[in-house]
């Protein structure tokens, strides 16, 4: 198939809602959306706690968050494959091949990208809060809470940094999923095999999608802070 | 609490500055009522006083004695040259140093809605904190420490950017706080205002106190050559008392 005639039938395929690239984009969707929200309640937290406490081993925590950062995608997918499977610790759960192991994956991978940027927002605005929050005898908690929900806008960059990591990833989802038609393949694992059969039509779907999806929250996002910086400046 | 003693008080820099003595021997009492004024020159330790009272620095020497037994728990609030200001409504932030107290949410608004209207910001109580004047921020940071209900307030220079009419109505506020029952303590570079607040002034330098004294005497017979020169230094005019 030429290269115009792949993209014809790729727009034909958005263009109708095809069935199989719907079910694939949703089961990419709520995937990723379930791994971000779990990186959110784990991830922002965890910064701010690190920006804002003074603990033992806190140099060490902050050393580890970053250097998990760039944990490449497959080790997550061995690790997370050993504790699931069925004579790992946890493969009493049945969840290996599932979209749930999927999910697991991607938190892991998402919680040390979304805390170093949470870490790095709410520093810089403990550096301007501290003396007035320590002044009032704010707990670290207090101070964490107060902090997160006052960098509520700028933190968006890391909900969308996770977003996208969590989107993107191939390596994890492919070996704790399966790549499963109907089960577990999502938008990334759909691309990479289609690309290997040659049926390139589906593949530049998926990707345009893909491309879309995060194009548009990304303006979403900057739409929020631009507003939040009009209403409260 | 009151008299609050202070003893030979020190506090050394660390780092950079090479151990260089910023308090050098601080020897001060206030009692429990009345505004005192505290004056001096640029690294005098106007301002590293305020933060020892407050427990943001942690003296290197000497002794702060609190009248009978220790400092009581949010007792002393401090506010700033540069006040915080969440993003959030002004009503939001004025209620924050309750939050710390533990008080429930409702009951934060509802007295932070009644100091507002006290320091003349009522109106402005669901607006955006950072869109507000720098006079009416520094009206705002006054409402939240005196929600708190301190017995110790602490100014660190609250009108040095503010324009005259600003000052007039942060200084109104200062008298309002006193005269329920506030001790307060303020570093100025204003010398009239020190004169239209101050019931006493202490004047610092490199380190020390070097006089305490009620206002009037201060600016009319002042008991130190560096006293007079640095009122000249701030007073091309005459003033008559």
């Amino acid at each position: 198939m030429s290269f115009n005639a792949s993209f014809s039938e790729a727009f034909a395929l958005i263009a109708t809602f095809d069935g199989r690239v719907a079910e694939i984009v949703i089961l990419s969707l709520q995937v990723s959306g379930a791994a971000v929200l779990l990186g959110t309640l784990i991830g922002l937290p965890l910064g701010a706690l690190l920006a804002v406490g003074r603990f033992p081993g806190q140099q060490v925590l902050s050393v580890l968050v970053n250097a998990l950062m760039g944990l490449p995608s497959v080790v997550v997918g061995v690790v997370v494959y050993l504790l699931l499977s069925r004579s790992g610790p946890l493969g009493g759960f049945g969840l290996l091949y599932t979209p749930s192991a999927m999910v697991v994956a991607q938190t892991l991978l998402v919680i040390p990208l979304m805390a170093a940027i949470a870490r790095q927002v709410v520093d810089d605005a403990w550096q301007r809060y501290a003396e007035e929050l320590r002044m009032m005898r704010f707990s670290w908690w207090q101070s964490v809470t107060t902090l997160l929900h006052d960098c509520r806008h700028s933190l968006l960059v890391a909900v969308l940094a996770g977003l996208g990591r969590a989107m993107s990833e191939v390596g994890a989802v492919m070996i704790v999923g399966g790549n499963i038609d109907r089960a577990t393949r999502v938008m990334t694992t759909a691309i990479a095999l289609e690309t290997s059969k040659g049926d390139l039509p589906l593949a530049i779907a998926l990707g345009l999608v893909l491309v879309l999806i995060i194009l548009v929250l990304n303006a979403l996002a900057f739409a929020v802070r631009a507003w939040a910086v009009r209403r409260f400046g | 609490m009151f008299p609050l003693r202070i003893r030979d008080l020190r506090y050394q820099a660390a780092g950079r500055q090479g151990g260089r003595m910023l308090l050098d021997g601080v020897n001060l009492e206030l009692g429990d009522e009345g505004i005192t004024l505290i004056l001096g020159p640029n690294g005098a330790g106007k301002s590293l006083l305020l933060r020892c009272l407050c427990g943001l620095l942690q003296p290197t020497g000497g002794m702060l004695e609190w009248g009978e037994g220790a400092c009581p728990e949010r007792a002393v609030m401090m506010v700033f040259q540069h006040p915080m200001m969440l993003r959030a409504s002004v009503l939001d932030n004025a209620a924050l140093a309750l939050k710390a107290q533990g008080i429930g949410r409702r009951e934060r608004r509802r007295r932070a809605a009644d100091m507002l209207e006290r320091v003349g910001l009522g109106a402005r109580a669901e607006d955006s904190a950072r869109r507000l004047s720098g006079g009416e921020q520094q009206r705002l940071a006054l409402a939240r420490a005196w929600l708190a209900q301190p017995r110790l307030l602490l100014l660190d220079e609250p009108t040095a950017s503010l324009d005259p009419s600003a000052s007039a109505e942060v200084e109104r506020i200062v008298r309002q706080i006193r005269t329920d029952g506030t001790r307060i303590l303020m570093v100025t570079h204003n010398l009239g205002q020190a004169t239209r607040l101050g019931d006493d002034i202490v004047f610092m330098s490199a380190g020390r106190v070097r006089e305490h004294t009620p206002t009037r005497r201060f600016f009319t017979r002042p008991a130190s050559e560096e006293a007079r020169l640095f009122i000249q230094g701030e007073l091309p005019w005459h003033m008559a008392f």
